[in-house]
């Protein structure tokens, strides 16, 4: 087997904030192999972006990490600003969650696709650069005559088009997307994803996709890891996690989206009762327990570790 | 049964976009009718004048309160408090410096009604999923979870005994466990007080879980309309199927992913308004007939009366769906 672009090891994530330490990561593994796709999926702050700006070490000063990432080779917690530089944008890039409102409003679509190749020196002039550029703008499918447009004059499609050239400017091997088609609607979502996949198809580029809507994983990621409370609570094939998960959350996430067509879900909208927990009070014992349907006496004392689940397959859930 | 509103030929038009662009829909009284339709085809507008927010440019909006959907005694004088609406982002619908006692209260003391007001708000409360509401009463938003905000929306609603509730995305913000609540809820809401729902969403899966009609629209107008079993099962119309095959659950599909986005409403296509992108028309294998309408003649308005309804010329030229009829 070939290396692998990524392989996080135990990787623990705690914010320091004014109300105390916040554990938003608690003890995640994962290995990423080249040209592999893995959706990371979970409630509203159990740790996805969290973990993602880790990859790259874009986490705010004062955060405390433990555990090993090693990106395409090499210690992530151990490399100098300088090697920390070449590794942000050249090997791994990230779409930002929000970030189709974060584009600078007063450049133009190309100048923002131009810069990190400056700031990498990935090109030797402006010329080639800007050839670049008309180059990735064509990749992703945008016209090269919205190379001198404004942000505010593009659809929010086209903004993510734009988001995800610049993510490649560079070349990376692996692009980390957080959220990029939550804000868009259903055909612009599948035109991005289709644009995704295509990229995927030309080249051994490595993702990791993030997004709480498990039906769009089935469709971009190979494997599938569902992260509660900070930390990955099942773990598989994409498809096969879906439909027949085994984690009670995992579970309860899916039928929360229902096939159409389906006699079960019809006028039977699956939810799950109760808020997920918040990092500073997690329950004891699985933090899943006050509002698992399955939960027994040992759940609230036993927090269970990730356990082979099937082929190629893991839960962390007592009953497994 | 007469339909709780009315819509005929409506249009709202902001001088040369053509927003809303003759709609005629109605809502029957205890259904949940979903408005689907990309990003800009003019469905916030579309609610905003039944709601009455926003005038229209002509047609006609009639509004005929339900029998019984709400207590006898209440005060039918005031325009539409018989509508109310809820919103996509319920964070942003809620003043974080009043109570929630005071956020639900308020639509009864704008309109000064004041009797009773205490147990009207317990029982909008409750009704919402919110129990024992007294608890709920001294709370601020930001001390209740997301879920409970939108019940708090929900509520704030409800405590109006509304007949007909319009929903803006109510639950794409919410997250994915969340929004089976809520969905399970509005059904809830529909089998205790009657009511109707006109549901705006760009999620099929919602339609799915709680709709009985599916209305599509497209650049200001409505498509198709139909049962949901229908529209979501066989949809008649070019742009109702390229919407459900671009749905990731629904894998059994061919994708027909549309290229570009819906056009301006400014520049609404002459002829029939999707034929830029109708997959059908330019695959180049419709008979030069109904090609040759395709690009000259807009196709008629739904009939609003009929069962299923489609306004697509290559659906009139190969007869009528199923004990319905084709606007054309
Ligand atoms: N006040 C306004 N002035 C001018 N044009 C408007 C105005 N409001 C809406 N429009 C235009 O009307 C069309 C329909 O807008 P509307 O907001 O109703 O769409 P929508 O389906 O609700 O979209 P979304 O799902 O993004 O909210 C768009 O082309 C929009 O640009
Ligand atoms: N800068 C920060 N300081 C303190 N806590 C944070 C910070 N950023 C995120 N958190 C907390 O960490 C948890 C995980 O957040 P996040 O990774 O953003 O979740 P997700 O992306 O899954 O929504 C949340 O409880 C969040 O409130
Ligand atoms: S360990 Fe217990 S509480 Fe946790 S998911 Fe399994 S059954 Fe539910
Ligand atoms: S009328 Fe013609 S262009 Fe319009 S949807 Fe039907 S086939 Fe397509
Ligand atoms: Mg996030
Ligand atoms: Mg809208």
């Amino acid at each position: 087997m070939s290396r692998p672009v990524l392989s996080v090891k135990d990787l623990t994530i705690t914010y320091n904030s004014s109300a105390g330490p916040v554990p938003a990561v608690r003890g995640v593994s994962f290995d990423l192999a080249v040209g592999e796709s893995l959706g990371l999926a979970g409630e509203s702050g159990c740790g996805k972006s969290t973990l993602a700006n880790s990859l790259l070490r874009l986490l705010p000063e004062g955060t405390v990490t433990s555990g090993e990432v090693t990106i395409d080779g090499q210690d992530l917690f151990a490399l100098s600003p300088g090697g920390l530089r070449a590794v942000r944008w050249t090997t791994g890039a990230i779409v930002f969650q929000g970030a189709l409102h974060a584009l600078n409003p007063v450049q133009t679509a190309g100048r923002q696709v131009c810069e990190p190749m400056h700031i990498h020196e990935t090109v030797a002039s402006d010329d080639e650069a800007r050839a670049r550029s008309r180059q990735l703008f064509e990749r992703v499918g945008l016209s090269a005559n919205l190379l001198e447009a404004y942000p505010h004059q593009l659809s929010g499609g086209q903004r993510q088009r734009v988001l995800i050239a610049m993510a490649l400017a560079c070349d990376p091997q692996l692009l980390i997307a957080d959220e990029p088609t939550t804000a868009l609607d259903l055909m612009v979502q599948a035109q991005v994803l289709a644009l995704i996949a295509e990229l995927r198809k030309e080249s051994s580029l490595s993702l990791i996709f993030i997004t709480h809507d498990l039906s769009v994983l089935t469709y971009v990621a190979d494997r599938l890891a569902i992260m509660y409370a900070g930390r990955i609570v099942e773990q598989g094939p994409s498809l096969d996690v879906f439909q027949n998960a085994t984690h009670p959350y995992t579970k309860a996430l899916a039928a929360a989206f229902p096939t159409i067509g389906d006699p079960a879900s019809r006028r039977a909208p699956s939810g799950l009762a109760g808020d997920p927990p918040t990092p500073g009070a997690l329950p004891p014992g699985c933090p899943f327990h006050p509002r698992c349907p399955l939960a027994e006496d040992r759940c609230s004392t036993i927090e269970p570790d990730l356990r082979s689940s099937g082929p190629g397959r893991e839960a962390a859930c007592v009953l497994i | 049964m007469s339909a709780i509103v009315s819509l005929r030929d409506v249009s709202v038009h902001f001088g040369s976009s053509r927003a809303v662009d003759g709609v005629s829909v109605d809502v029957k009284p205890g259904e949940v009718l979903a408005l689907v339709g990309e990003s800009g085809s003019g469905k916030t507008t579309l609610i905003r004048a039944i709601q009455g927010l926003q005038p229209v440019t002509s047609g006609e909006i009639t509004h005929t309160p339900a029998p019984g959907a709400r207590p006898a005694g209440s005060d039918r004088s005031r325009g539409n408090r018989g509508v109310q609406m809820i919103f996509q982002d319920p964070t942003g619908a809620l003043n974080p410096r009043q109570t929630i006692y005071e956020i639900v209260a308020e639509g009864l003391r704008i309109r000064k009604e004041s009797k009773d007001e205490a147990a009207r708000v317990a029982r909008a409360l409750s009704r919402a999923g919110l129990r024992p509401p007294e608890r709920f009463f001294p709370m601020y938003p930001h001390q209740i979870s997301g879920g409970q905000r939108q019940r708090v929306v929900i509520a704030g609603a409800m405590v109006m005994e509304p007949d007909l509730l319009l929903a803006d995305e109510p639950v794409a913000s919410l997250d994915a466990s969340i929004r089976g609540e809520i969905l399970a809820l509005m059904l809830d809401l529909v089998g205790e007080t009657g009511l109707s729902i006109l549901v705006v969403t760009h999620d099929l899966g919602l339609a799915w879980n709680i709709a009985d009609r599916v209305a599509v629209m497209y650049l200001g107008r409505i498509v198709e309309l139909g049962p949901t079993e229908q529209i979501l099962g066989s949809p008649k119309h070019p742009y109702t199927r390229a919407l459900l095959s671009v749905v990731p659950e629904t894998n059994r599909m061919e994708q027909q992913i549309l290229t570009g986005e819906i056009p301006d409403s400014r520049r609404i296509p002459v002829g029939c308004r999707f034929h830029p992108r109708c997959p059908l028309f330019q695959s180049g294998t419709l008979p030069d007939e109904v090609a040759s309408r395709c690009i000259t003649e807009d196709p008629d308005q739904l009939d609003s009366s009929a069962n299923w309804s489609v306004a697509c010329w290559a659906v009139a030229a190969e007869g009528k769906p199923e004990d319905g009829s084709v606007g054309a």
